[in-house]
């Protein structure tokens, strides 16, 4: 049973005089995976991160609601898991020491087992006391995906998701997405045929509207 | 355009009534004014001079009221009128520490002796800077706006310690200050010092500057966002 | 919590790179230098040496300090902290950073300052730390917002002192007035009146930087 209902009432985004788009209405509260398409600078990118509660829209809301009750902004960043490639973790530290740390500061308890299982599920296990500088881009890129899951979110959003990854890499991440599908709400940012293919619902940004 | 040919006219009053008025030692007729010990002749500049550091200080107010406006709103407007509001009160933080430097080299010896008010007055002048400063190294407009409200309103709850601060430190020459030698009681020249039609003068003067800051104010924000607008349509074709 | 989680992260980073601590104290050591080489023998009049000890806490913070959030933008992580932690708990933790970084710095300039410059004799000393402790506060809140403004802004390095340094001239310049009251021994009371603008200052400072840092966090 899905628990999670996400809504998007009128959002208007512009960034200084320039609109990006305006008036978007969307629900989303079944399960599985919505993907959202839309020509570079269409604002896939940052109709995301709105939905992620990173940049705010110039008007209009996003309503986030687990089990009818509304999620408070302030809270919005322990439900959501985010992966995008623009996204950098700490080079300094190793994989394990990242998410110790990261963690920590959202006030969570570090669960190894579950550090364990994921790395072991992105074929990243035996790198985990590696700084995360030695990795490849597309280790980093399948690093991020242990970030976003292991908090345990409730929805996930994914910008670009294979990008920088080869094909091994793309069937790791394929094969959690359609896990994950499986009891949340995915949204996913693309314009990769193949991620796409993955979506129960497709909406596509053009001139201004989805 | 009334209002316009009312300015021009006051402006022009104020200007003629406050460098040709007479200064005697007791005034008989109206358009005399009173001798004040300590200033002499060099009172006149208190028509002038005054009023430039009174916008100075409204051009700041201004400017972080419309920060506060566009922090609440993110209306780009706010921040052009805040823009041109603090573009204004630079020039006039220049007039005023100009005019104020060249008085000082007649009445105490010396362009800048780091006078309570000459040091709050180069306090602003450097706040302005800054704030300018930070604008020009932002690219996006609404960082721009954003970041520099923000630091307009942190400038603006430390002037405060200023004023308090400035006399304690350094002994006061400017006319007015707590240990003007010429009034044993301290506080402005003008509670004390001027007759009415001095008075008068002086708060025409004000008025006068107040409503040219507005009208200046006016015409800076529209043409900016007149100019946005136009520059709008040439990029949509 | 959340706050001294940020902080052993950003702890650790530091002890990892070297960001903020290597260059600081070189320029402690180059700032008291140069002072010490331009004085020469010359005998300094003792009320100066209480002012060239704050210009020197000035600018070795301008140095340091900017690291907090700096340091995070040029790494490109600040969409990863704005993922795991809501805006407070950040301020919070950057704040913590660098009050600690605030008082180790200062403390290590006043000790090298009183070694070596003879002139420098507290004789109030609960007034001195009375100061001390206030101003360090103002210091490392004031420098903690305005690192979070320049860290969005473009020209990194030089736009520090200059935004800095007319919101800090307050600080600077009781700090200034208070090190020479201790020194010619002043009594507590006598100087409660810059004690309090001191705190007030900080108090102002504290509570500006909690409402506006939301508005430089969010794009």
């Amino acid at each position: 049973m899905n628990n999670y209902h996400l809504a998007a009432e009128q959002i208007t985004k512009k960034f200084g005089r320039r609109l990006i788009f305006s008036d978007l209405n969307f629900q989303f509260q079944k399960n599985g995976i919505y993907g959202i398409t839309g020509i570079n600078g269409s604002g896939k990118s940052t109709l995301i991160k709105i939905i992620a509660g990173i940049i705010s829209p110039s008007s209009g809301k996003v309503i986030h609601q687990f089990k009818n009750e509304i999620i408070d902004s302030t809270n919005l960043h322990n439900n959501i898991g985010f992966v995008a490639p623009y996204l950098i973790m700490y080079e300094e530290f190793s994989a394990w020491e990242n998410l110790k740390h990261i963690s920590k500061i959202r006030g969570i308890k570090f669960n190894t087992e579950l550090f364990n299982s994921l790395m072991d599920d992105f074929l990243l296990l035996d790198r985990k006391d590696d700084l995360i500088k030695t990795y490849s881009s597309g280790m980093k890129q399948r690093f991020k995906f242990i970030f976003a899951l292991m908090h345990t979110p409730k929805i996930l959003l994914l910008d670009e998701p294979t990008s920088n990854l080869d094909d091994a890499g793309k069937e790791s991440v394929y094969k959690i997405i359609k896990r994950e599908g499986q009891d949340k709400i995915v949204i996913i940012a693309s314009n990769e045929k193949s991620d796409l293919d993955l979506c129960n619902t497709k909406l596509e940004l053009q001139d201004f509207k989805l | 355009m009334v209002w316009k040919i009312f300015l021009f006219l006051l402006l022009a009053f104020v200007s003629v009534a406050g460098i040709s008025f007479p200064i005697v030692e007791n005034p008989q007729t109206w358009y005399q004014f009173p001798l004040i010990p300590g200033l002499e002749e060099n009172a006149k500049i208190i028509f002038f001079h005054v009023p430039t550091a009174w916008l100075t200080v409204i051009g700041f107010l201004i400017s972080t009221i419309y920060s506060i406006k566009y922090l609440r709103k993110k209306n780009l407007d706010d921040d052009t009128k805040s823009y041109v509001a603090a573009q204004l009160g630079l020039i006039f933080c220049i007039l005023a520490t100009v005019t104020g430097a060249v008085w000082a080299k007649f009445a105490w010896g010396s362009y800048w002796s780091w006078d309570p008010r000459q040091t709050s007055i180069f306090a602003l002048m450097l706040i302005y800077g800054a704030w300018f400063a930070l604008r020009s190294s932002i690219e996006s407009e609404e960082k721009k706006a954003a970041l520099s409200a923000v630091y307009s309103i942190l400038a603006f709850v430390t002037v405060p310690f200023f004023v308090f601060i400035m006399p304690r430190i350094m002994d006061g020459l400017h006319p007015g200050s707590a240990d003007d030698k010429f009034t044993p009681s301290g506080g402005p020249v003008v509670n004390f010092k001027m007759n009415s039609n001095m008075l008068l003068i002086f708060f025409l003067s004000l008025i006068a500057f107040t409503i040219l800051f507005y009208w200046m104010w006016n015409i800076g924000y529209r043409s900016l966002l007149i100019k946005e607008k136009l520059n709008k349509k040439i990029i949509r074709g | 919590m959340k706050p001294f989680a940020l902080f052993k992260k950003d702890y650790h980073s530091e002890l990892r790179t070297r960001y903020a601590i290597n260059s600081l104290a070189m320029f402690i050591i180059v700032a008291l230098s140069v002072i010490l080489f331009s004085i020469g023998n010359e005998k300094v009049p003792q009320n100066l040496t209480g002012g060239l000890l704050w210009v020197v806490i000035f600018f070795s913070a301008m140095s340091g300090l900017s690291r907090a959030f700096v340091s995070e933008e040029d790494r490109g992580t600040t969409l990863l902290l704005q993922l795991i932690a809501k805006p407070s708990t950040i301020f919070n933790g950057k704040l913590l950073f660098n009050l600690i970084l605030v008082f180790l710095m200062n403390i290590v300039i006043t000790l090298l300052y009183s070694a070596l410059f003879e002139e420098f004799i507290i004789r109030n000393i609960i007034l001195f730390l009375s100061t001390f402790f206030l101003a360090n506060i103002g210091l490392a809140v004031a420098s903690t917002i305005i690192a979070a403004i320049i860290s969005k802004a473009g020209a990194k390095g030089t736009l520090y002192p200059v935004l800095s340094f007319p919101i800090l001239l307050p600080l600077i310049l009781i700090s200034v007035m208070l090190t020479s009251y201790s020194m010619l021994g002043t009594s507590f009371d006598q100087a409660l009146v810059e004690i309090m603008v001191l705190v007030c200052y900080d108090i102002i400072m504290l509570t500006a930087s909690y409402m506006l840092f939301d508005f430089i966090w969010k794009d």
